[in-house]
């Protein structure tokens, strides 16, 4: 197994509000090896945007608070100054975000924008900066790249400032990529062109990308390894066809089968009743317990740990620490 | 085959494009460019497409909500473009809309009860207790309970927002409802209760849905006949299984195979079309498709296709057929 580059470690976000502190992110251990795609699921509301701002040092200080390690290649980012989070932040941990519209500045040209990460971090001079960019706009398929470098971002399609965004966090080739959410803006046909970017990318530099999503389909398609968000902490964590084929959590196992198929036509679709608890809101026992199907009396009192099944498959409910035998869709375990 | 409850003709909306000192028309957007289908009593029509396709002006010009530019539209039989605003609206009791944005579409200054109040106020439920009444009928009807009346938009949740959006549109017993959207903005797991409860309250008022959406797998499971629409033109439209089962035309089919499916085991062969969605200001001439084709002929950059039937049932625009 190769090397991580980015270890988390009882990393705890909390936000100050006016009915009190809000813990967003609550105790959550996970880690991104080198050159892999990680995917974090889940749903709104459930902490995983907070855990990217989190990683980036994005969170705004003093109402919120970060707590625990964030270990970027051993160096611990929740204890580095700001100084030296800006020489990583843009340089070696770039982010992608969801809405292409808002993250370009509208009065900087696309060229101006795109060299201003390799002046700062890299001290390039403006013409070999200048160069370099026009080849990653080639790179992330842009037609006619050196006019594009003096176009504004409004005469740009949603799909075309996407790449430029990717190429934007590409340029100081990255260890570490995080893109939230990268593709829910977009259309269909163009979040197909950006996927099978993204994956031509990761094949061919080592940077490590850590996918933030809600969309399953595209979880199956990019993650090598996925994490499982419910309510602020990791309830299941696998490798992506484990995931797929045998779900252990009852919220994963929920969460795939209320996602109509494209392939098949069911009846009636699955779903989980109840609605996602707000942050903070549950204050012991299982976070998912509310809405279980399979809940007892120990899941409403006592908060389940993550623990290591089988294959390195982690799950966190009491299921498969109390009844040893079948789980939960009828399967044995061994 | 009976006759439809709703028989689109030739439905054509174009905006103009202003500009120069006078506001002079210098130009006009395509959006909708001739559309024709028809929807029968108790079926689901499921309308799909990418951003800008014209979809959603397509649902909202059924209610008149914009004005057609040109076109028929039939409601049982009846001529709904020719009517005046006054019959308009007496008509818009058969046919009500659920918006896709549950935080924009319910007024944040009003209580639940009050919003479900006003269609019956305004299509002539006098008797206030009688109002009261329907409105807990309705609110048990889509899942909330009686005690939510009084509460304020803001104190709810996305899915029991839409809930609610959908109890509007329920007050005044309408035979079709058009669904712009409904469940985008919802999670996953909320989304799959919207649905179900679409399904059982067609069961139970043998309702009739034109249901618009861009998430294919929404689409297929909710509709039974689908049209797949392309810079303002149905370009395909045919039974919900025959269409993802048999796609015709190149554009459908680019479409289902972009689509990542949550299943680790397939592999797709996947069409990936070139560039993005031409402007409907400046739709290219001849099949609107030809610029991403990947089947392009001659042909279809000179002459535009007719909509014709393929198969049995199965209508598609293309030259290849």
């Amino acid at each position: 197994m190769s090397s991580p580059v980015l270890e988390v470690k009882g990393l705890r976000t909390s936000f100050q509000t006016d009915d009190g502190e809000v813990t967003v992110v609550n105790h959550i251990d996970f880690q991104v090896n080198s050159g892999e795609v990680l995917g974090i699921v889940g749903e709104s509301g459930c902490g995983k945007s907070v855990t990217s701002l989190s990683v980036m040092g994005l969170v705004p200080s003093p109402a919120g608070k970060v707590e625990g390690d964030i270990l970027f290649k051993g160096e611990n980012l929740t204890s580095v100054s700001e100084k030296r989070m800006r020489e990583i932040r843009g340089n070696e941990i770039a982010m992608i975000f969801q809405e292409p519209m808002t993250s370009l500045n509208p009065v900087f040209t696309i060229g101006s924008q795109l060299i201003e990460a390799l002046q700062i971090h890299k001290k390039w001079p403006k013409k070999k900066a200048w160069a370099h960019a026009i080849d990653m706009l080639k790179m992330v398929g842009l037609p006619r790249a050196e006019e594009l470098m003096k176009d504004f971002p409004h005469q740009l399609s949603g799909g075309m400032r996407q790449r430029v965004m990717i190429a934007m966090a590409m340029i100081c080739s990255p260890k570490l990529l995080i893109a939230d959410e990268p593709t829910t803006a977009l259309d269909v046909t163009i979040q197909a062109q950006i996927l099978e970017l993204m994956k031509k990318l990761n094949n061919e530099t080592d940077t490590a990308i850590m996918m933030i999503t809600h969309d399953l389909g595209v979880v199956a398609e990019m993650c090598q390894r996925v994490v499982v968000m419910y309510a602020g902490k990791v309830v299941e964590e696998a490798d992506v066809k484990t995931i797929f084929t045998n779900p252990k959590h009852p919220y994963t196992v929920g969460l795939i089968q209320s996602v109509p198929d494209m392939r098949e036509k069911k009846d009636r679709l699955y779903s989980i009743p109840g609605n996602v608890p707000k942050p903070g809101s549950v204050k012991e026992g299982c976070q998912f317990a509310p809405r279980c199907a399979h809940a007892y009396e120990r899941c409403l009192s006592e908060t389940p740990s993550l623990d290591t099944l089988e294959g390195g498959q982690k799950v966190r409910c009491w299921l498969y620490e109390d009844q040893k035998g079948v789980d939960i869709v009828g399967r044995t375990i061994s | 085959m009976a006759e439809p409850l709703v028989k689109v003709e030739n439905l054509k909306k174009h905006f103009p494009i202003r500009g120069g000192v006078f506001g002079k028309t210098v130009g006009e957007v395509k959006a909708v460019d001739g559309v024709s289908f028809t929807i029968q009593k108790g079926e689901t029509l499921g309308l799909v497409g990418e951003s800008g396709c014209g979809k959603s002006t397509t649902g909202r010009m059924l209610l008149r909500l914009l004005e057609p530019s040109d076109g028929k539209v039939y409601f049982e039989g009846q001529d709904v473009t020719k009517l005046s605003p006054n019959e308009m609206r007496k008509m818009r009791r058969e046919m009500q809309m659920v918006f896709q944005d549950p935080f924009a579409s319910l007024n944040p200054r009003h209580t639940v009860e009050k919003i479900l109040e006003e269609p019956l106020i305004v299509h002539g439920v006098k008797d206030s207790k009688e109002r009261k009444k329907r409105v807990k009928e309705l609110l048990e009807v889509v899942g909330l309970s009686s005690y939510h009346a009084k509460r304020y938009p803001h104190q709810f949740s996305g899915g029991q927002r839409q809930r609610i959006g959908i109890a509007r549109a329920l007050a005044v017993n309408p035979k079709l409802i058009i669904a712009d959207e409904p469940v985008s903005a919802l999670d996953v797991s909320i989304q799959s209760q919207v649905l179900n409860l679409l399904q059982d309250l067609q069961e139970e008022f043998g309702l009739t849905y034109l249901f618009i959406a861009h998430d294919l797998g929404v689409v297929r499971h909710i509709s039974d006949r689908v049209g797949v629409m392309y810079l303002g033109r149905i370009v395909e439209l045919s039974d919900s299984e025959q269409l993802y089962d048999n796609p015709l035309h190149p554009y459908t089919q680019a479409l289902l195979s972009a689509v990542p499916v949550p299943d680790v085991e397939v592999t797709k062969e996947r069409i990936i079309l070139k560039g993005d969605v031409p402007s409907p200001s400046n739709p290219p001439k001849g099949c609107a498709f030809h610029t991403r084709c990947p089947q392009a002929m001659d042909v279809c950059a000179a002459e535009r296709p007719v909509f014709k039937e393929a198969e049995k049932g199965h209508y598609v625009a293309c030259h290849l057929y």
